[in-house]
C-alpha cells in the first residue's frame, strides 16, 4: 500500500453548536488518501462534500474527530502550524476560481511563493512562468484576472494550487462554471500534474463524467460516507 | 494584546515583502478611497502644521519684540518699606508707604562673580538708571538715561542691531537716544542736548540713534556711559540694577528664584513683569494644542473607518489569501502597513502644502512698508515629527480594522 498523506478518524461537523438550530452534517466520516491519489468526492447537495473539504484544507475545524496530515494529528488550535501546513502541503482549486483581482495572472500564481518568503523575481518567477505556461497561459502572464475568461481564470488558479509544490490539491468543482470543452482540458491538466509532480488530487464534483475518469470515487450522502470505491479507467 | 501572540510572530517571513506588495496594491486597487482618505490626512495634517508653524512665528516675534530691549532677568535693590514697631494687633497706626529713593545695590561688585557664576547666565551688565529731563533750547522731555557700559550692555539686548543712524560708541560727554526723543527734540547726530536731574545737569552730544522696537522706549530712552550717569544721578561707584541674559528665556523665572539668594537684592525676571503676556502666550499654546489633538483625532478616525470598510470589502480577497497559506500576522500587517502608508503619504503631502501656505501667507500678508508682518518658519523637525506622529497614528488607526481582517474565518469569507 502507498505512503499515507492524509487520514480522517470519525470526523464529525456540526453548525450553530449550543442553539437551538445546531445540525450535524458531517456524522462520523474515516477517510484515507494516500500519496499521489486521483480521487472524485461526489454526492448531492447538502451532503457536506465542501464542509469536508474544508476541514481537510485546515480552513475550518472539525468538531470532533482526528485528522492527520502525513502521518502528523492537527491541532486545530496551533494557528501558526495550520497556516504553515496550508502553505507548504495543500493547493486550493476553488468552485468560482477566486483569484486575486488587483493582481495579475503571474502575481496571482506567484502569490503563495510570495507568502512564504519569496520574491515576485527570481527562480519563483520562472517557475510561476513554467506553470502558466503548462496551462497553455503564456500570452496572458500578465493580464488581471477580470480580462481573462472563465476557462482561463479556472487555469490560472490551477497554476497558482500548484505553485508551492503541494503534496495534496484540493478541488472545488473546478470545473463547475464550464463548458465541457473547456472542463475536459482543465480536466486534462488536473491529470497531468498527478502524473508529473505525484501531486494527490481531492476533486469534488456533480459531473458524473469526470468522476468516471478518477482512479477512486468516494460518494457521500446526508454527511456519511455512502460508498468508495476504485475505479480503473 | 496579550490575546494575540501570532500578531508579531515571524510565520516564516524574513521580510516583509508579502505584506507590503499587497498592502500597496490594495491602496492602488481602491483607488478613489486612498486618493479620499490620503487627501483627509493631507489636509488635516496641513493644518496642524501650518498652525504650529504660525503660533510658533507669532509667539516668537511676539517675545521678540517684548524683550528686545530689556533684559530676561534684573537685579535691582530691595525696596525700602517702613516697619510697625508693634504687632499690628496692638496698635491702630496707619503704616505710610516709604518713598522709594534712588538707591545703588549693596556691594554689587561683589555681587556680579557670583550672578556670572550662575550655568544658566550667558551676560551681565550693570547699569546706573534713573529719570531726568532731557532739554534743548524751549523743548524738553521726562526722559530716562541708562547709564551702561556699552560692550557689556550689547550682550543684554544687542542694541548695535538696533542703531537707524551714527555710530556704536559711548565715549565721555557722548549719548544714543531713541528715534522719538530725537525727533521729539528736533535734534539728530551731532547735535547737543541738556540733561537735568534733581542734582545735576550737563550736556552732550548726540552719536547714535536707536530703534528699541517700542514708541514708548523710544520715546524716553537715552543711553550714556555709566560713570556720566553715576555722576547725573548722584550715586557715585553705585548702580540701579544688573541685567542679565540668560540661556533659555522660559527658564526666566526658575533662574530668577534660584538667584534671589545672592545678596539683599530684588530679583525680578522678564517673565514676572510681563505675566499678563505669558497668560496670553500660554492660552494661545493651549487652543493650539487642542486644535491639534482634535485634528489628528479626525484624521485617525477617517483612517480607521476606511480601513473597515475596505476590510469588508476585500472579504473574499482576505479568504483566499488565508487559505492559500497567509497568517493571521501577515493579514494584521498587510492591513497595518495600509495605515501607515496612508499616514506617511498624506502627512508628506500635507507638509509641503503647509509649506506652501506659509509661503503664500508671508508674501501675500504684509504691513503698509510691505514688509511681511513677523516671519514664520516651516522647520524641518516639525515637519519630520509630524510625519512621524501621522505614520505612527495611521498604524495605530489602522489596529482595529487589521484584527478584524485577522479574525476573518477563511473558510466563511471564500464561500460568499
Amino acid at each position: 500500500m502507498a505512503k499515507s498523506l492524509l487520514s480522517l478518524q470519525g470526523i464529525r461537523k456540526s453548525y450553530g453548536l449550543g442553539t437551538p438550530v445546531e445540525v450535524e452534517v458531517l456524522h462520523g466520516i474515516n477517510l484515507h488518501l494516500a500519496v499521489g491519489e486521483f480521487a472524485a468526492l461526489i454526492g448531492p447537495s447538502g451532503s457536506g462534500k465542501s464542509t469536508l473539504l474544508n476541514i481537510i484544507g485546515l480552513l475550518e475545524p472539525a468538531t470532533a474527530g482526528q485528522i492527520a496530515l502525513d502521518g502528523q494529528p492537527i491541532d486545530y488550535r496551533d494557528e501558526a502550524t495550520l497556516t504553515r501546513q496550508r502553505a507548504a502541503r495543500l493547493g486550493f482549486v476553488f468552485q468560482f476560481h477566486h483569484l486575486l483581482p488587483a493582481f495579475t495572472a503571474l502575481e496571482n500564481v506567484l502569490m503563495p511563493q510570495l507568502i512564504t518568503g519569496d520574491s515576485f523575481s527570481g527562480d519563483a518567477r520562472k517557475n510561476g512562468e513554467a506553470l502558466l505556461t503548462a496551462v497553455g497561459l503564456s500570452a496572458a502572464m500578465n493580464k488581471k484576472p477580470n480580462e481573462l475568461s472563465g476557462g482561463m481564470q479556472q487555469r490560472v488558479a490551477i497554476a497558482r494550487a500548484l505553485a508551492a509544490k503541494p503534496a495534496l490539491v484540493l478541488a472545488d468543482e473546478p470545473t463547475g462554471n464550464l463548458d465541457t470543452k473547456s472542463s475536459d482540458e482543465i480536466f486534462k491538466l488536473l491529470r497531468q500534474f498527478n502524473r508529473d509532480y505525484g501531486t494527490a488530487f481531492l476533486i469534488v464534483t456533480h459531473d458524473p463524467r469526470l468522476a468516471a475518469r478518477c482512479d477512486r470515487i468516494i460518494e457521500l450522502v446526508d454527511g456519511s460516507v455512502a460508498s468508495d470505491l476504485p475505479n480503473r479507467v | 494584546m496579550a490575546k494575540i501572540p501570532w500578531l508579531w510572530a515571524v510565520s516564516g517571513t524574513p521580510t516583509m515583502g508579502f505584506e507590503l506588495t499587497v498592502a500597496l496594491r490594495f491602496l492602488r486597487e481602491g483607488r478613489f478611497q486612498s486618493v479620499l482618505i490620503i487627501g483627509g490626512v493631507m489636509t488635516g495634517v496641513a493644518v496642524v502644521v501650518y498652525i504650529s508653524a504660525l503660533i510658533l512665528g507669532l509667539q516668537a516675534n511676539t517675545i521678540n519684540r517684548t524683550l528686545g530691549a530689556q533684559a530676561h532677568i534684573v537685579v535691582k535693590p530691595p525696596e525700602e518699606a517702613v516697619r510697625a514697631q508693634l504687632p499690628y494687633s496692638e496698635t491702630l497706626a496707619t503704616i505710610q508707604p516709604k518713598a522709594q529713593r534712588l538707591r545703588s545695590i549693596d556691594n554689587w561688585q561683589g555681587l556680579m562673580p557670583a550672578l556670572s557664576a550662575d550655568p544658566d547666565v550667558i551676560a551681565v551688565s550693570p547699569m546706573a538708571s534713573g529719570s531726568a529731563i532731557a532739554v534743548r533750547g524751549e523743548a524738553n522731555r521726562a526722559i530716562v538715561v541708562f547709564g551702561v557700559e556699552l560692550t557689556q550692555y550689547n550682550r543684554i539686548v544687542e542694541l548695535d542691531n538696533k542703531l537707524v543712524r551714527g555710530s556704536f560708541r559711548l565715549n565721555a560727554g557722548e549719548i544714543i537716544v531713541g528715534t522719538e526723543l530725537a525727533k521729539d527734540l528736533g535734534v539728530d547726530l551731532n547735535d547737543r542736548i541738556r540733561v537735568l536731574t534733581p542734582t545735576a545737569s550737563d550736556q552732550f552730544q548726540i552719536v547714535g540713534i536707536v530703534d528699541l522696537g517700542s514708541r514708548d522706549l523710544n520715546r524716553r530712552a537715552l543711553y550714556l556711559p555709566i560713570r556720566t550717569a553715576q555722576n547725573l544721578l548722584s550715586i557715585p561707584g553705585g548702580v540701579t540694577n544688573i541685567d542679565l541674559r540668560i540661556r533659555e528665556i522660559f527658564d526666566a523665572d526658575k533662574v530668577a528664584l534660584r538667584l534671589a539668594s545672592v545678596g539683599n537684592v530684588n530679583v525680578e525676571s522678564w517673565m514676572a513683569t510681563n505675566s499678563q503676556l505669558l497668560n496670553a502666550l500660554q492660552a494661545q499654546s493651549v487652543s493650539t494644542t487642542l486644535i491639534r489633538v482634535f485634528v489628528s483625532i479626525v484624521v485617525l478616525l477617517g483612517i480607521a473607518s476606511v480601513l473597515v470598510v475596505s476590510v469588508v470589502q476585500k472579504r473574499k480577497e482576505i479568504g483566499i489569501l488565508r487559505a492559500i497559506g497567509a497568517s493571521r500576522g501577515q493579514m494584521t500587517r498587510v492591513f497595518l502597513l495600509q495605515g501607515a502608508i496612508v499616514g506617511l503619504i498624506g502627512s508628506v503631502l500635507g507638509g509641503l502644502l503647509a509649506s506652501g501656505l506659509v509661503l503664500a501667507f508671508t508674501s501675500l500678508v504684509r504691513n503698509s512698508a510691505g514688509q511681511p508682518l513677523f516671519d514664520i518658519v516651516v522647520e524641518p523637525q516639525l515637519l519630520i515629527t509630524s510625519c512621524l506622529l501621522a505614520t505612527i497614528g495611521g498604524t495605530l488607526a489602522a489596529v482595529a480594522p487589521a484584527l478584524r481582517a485577522a479574525r476573518l474565518d477563511p473558510a466563511q469569507a471564500i464561500r460568499v
